[in-house]
């Protein structure tokens, strides 16, 4: 595109379909603690 | 859903419910002012007189391509989630915070848990309860493999015997019962030693150390029991254990208050001092103490936020990570674990000394939120089940903004203890959060456009320590 370049996938909606597996890290086991980050944890699906 | 910004001389847009991040030149991010769902494949004709400062053929150009986004489900992507919100049901527990500590060896005036003994008497944790909390996870997770174990406090440390007694025991149980313990620590560092930075770095997946930055900044506001520096104390034990901690995940953390809303001197001190992985939170506190940072500080914090999102774009040496900054736009959680967050008293739950438990840390000690007890095996079930159905479709006004899939609608406790409600997002919070997440998606695509790659846990200076 000449206009706009995209630099991600758009894979949110096909990641509900296979998700929930629930083996990545609660969020406030990481650096957090007292406020509710979630969007920098890993998936680990596939480990 | 779209939300548009500037940040880093970037147009950006994040295309809310598919992910997709896109920066568009200046004529196709005008033009979203004036597009939205459902799009044609002919151009409206009205469009060019709506965008004077462009040519009819970069309107027609950028309308195409905005067109095909739309078509390839990255742009005005619909919100069909809330589907997987109404079947959510509880999960076994997976994740604990394990207080062994409501003592502290420092004063630091903002802590949540009030000098580190949550409004109860100083006391530690037993080997036994943590024994108890081992089988208690062993016990309600179902199939979840991987269990998580966070040591906190207090300060963890003063119950070391504590802290390695439970992770024997865990360790010389868990292959029998098919599971794996991931341990993490949070600590302020005074009474590590070598024996202990060994085991930490030995066992803990992740530790958290405690600092606030600069020595003055530190030294101001976490104070000895005797209101002493503790800067001095901790700093070089703490250089020593991220030097030989290798690759594991480790972060310096600070809080920062209205004291330092300059606090990208801290985090660039923290640096200087050697340490790669940095986080700096937002104090979490009653809005009358001195320190708070409160709505009119907003505007402040923000400026600092985009001064440190141009530090970290900017630097070409002894770079760093900033926790709040770092996001994956290509493999970060699901959508499923976005809806929810952190599983606060559905598959994380935290047990203080007593074995008395709670949904989270920062529920321990609020009475109305006991869950039950390692010792007589209560656990709430209701409370469980209220909180499994805690979601970005059941907070209040969450559904309709741009950041939910990213912060999950925010800390529930923080909700609680400052809103009133677990349902009703805590403003403040909310409004840093948003900033936070435009500068990490401005750095991500950043990174992106330069083809840089952010630091990795072991890149630490061989100078230090």
């Amino acid at each position: 595109m000449k206009h706009i370049t995209t630099i991600n996938k758009a894979n949110l909606k096909a990641s509900a379909v296979k998700g929930g597996c629930g083996k990545c890290q609660s969020s406030c086991q990481s650096a957090c603690k007292t406020s509710c980050t979630v969007a920098n944890q890993k998936c680990e699906s596939e480990k | 859903m779209i939300h548009k910004f500037k940040q880093l001389g970037y147009n950006i847009v994040l295309d809310v419910n598919s992910g997709a991040v896109h920066l568009p030149d200046d004529c196709a991010y005008d033009m979203l002012d004036f597009v939205d769902a459902p799009m044609t494949e002919e151009m409206p004709a009205d469009l060019p007189a709506k965008l004077p400062k462009y040519s009819e053929n970069e309107v027609r150009e950028s309308y195409a391509e905005l067109y095909q986004l739309y078509k390839d489900g990255a742009l005005f992507a619909e919100d069909d989630y809330e589907k997987y919100s109404n079947t959510m049901v509880k999960s076994p527990v997976k994740s604990m915070c394990l207080n062994v500590s409501h003592d502290c060896n420092l004063r630091c005036e903002y802590c949540f848990a009030q000098q580190g003994d949550f409004g109860g008497e100083r006391c530690i944790m037993t080997p036994e309860t943590g024994k108890k909390a081992i089988d208690f996870l062993i016990e309600r997770s179902a199939n979840r493999e991987q269990l998580e174990l966070d040591f906190f406090g207090g300060e963890p440390l003063m119950a070391w015997d504590t802290v390695v007694q439970t992770v024997e025991y865990a360790r010389s149980i868990e292959k029998q019962h098919g599971k794996h313990f991931r341990f993490t620590i949070t600590t302020n560092g005074i009474l590590l030693d070598d024996a202990k930075i060994d085991y930490i770095n030995r066992e803990m997946s992740n530790c958290v150390l405690s600092l606030d930055g600069r020595r003055e900044v530190t030294d101001r506001i976490r104070k000895t029991i005797n209101g002493k520096s503790c800067f001095d104390i901790i700093v070089p034990k703490f250089q020593k254990l991220v030097q030989n901690r290798g690759t594991k995940d480790y972060y310096v953390r600070a809080t920062f208050t209205k004291y330092n809303l300059d606090f990208t001197d801290d985090i660039l001190a923290m640096r200087d001092l050697g340490f790669v992985q940095l986080s700096a939170e937002p104090v979490v506190t009653d809005p009358t103490m001195p320190y708070a940072i409160n709505e009119e500080d907003l505007p402040r914090v923000f400026s600092e936020y985009d001064k440190l999102c141009d530090v970290m774009a900017n630097r070409t040496e002894d770079k760093f990570n900033f926790f709040h900054f770092m996001v994956d736009l290509n493999a970060g959680p699901c959508a499923i674990k976005r809806l929810r967050g952190c599983g606060c008293g559905n598959d994380y739950v935290a047990v203080e000394p007593h074995g008395d438990i709670y949904p989270c840390h920062q529920f321990v000690g609020i009475e109305q939120w006991k869950m039950g007890n390692l010792y007589d095996g209560t656990f709430n079930d209701d409370i469980k089940t209220y909180f499994s159905k805690v979601h970005v479709y059941s907070k209040e006004g969450c559904r309709s903004c741009w950041a939910k899939f990213f912060c999950s609608g925010g800390c529930n406790a923080n909700s609680f203890i400052y809103e009133g409600d677990v349902k009703k997002p805590y403003k403040i919070a909310c409004e840093m959060q948003k900033k936070r997440l435009e500068c990490a998606i401005a750095l991500a695509a950043d990174r992106a456009v330069k083809g840089h790659e952010a630091p990795s846990m072991s890149e630490a200076p061989a100078s230090m320590g």
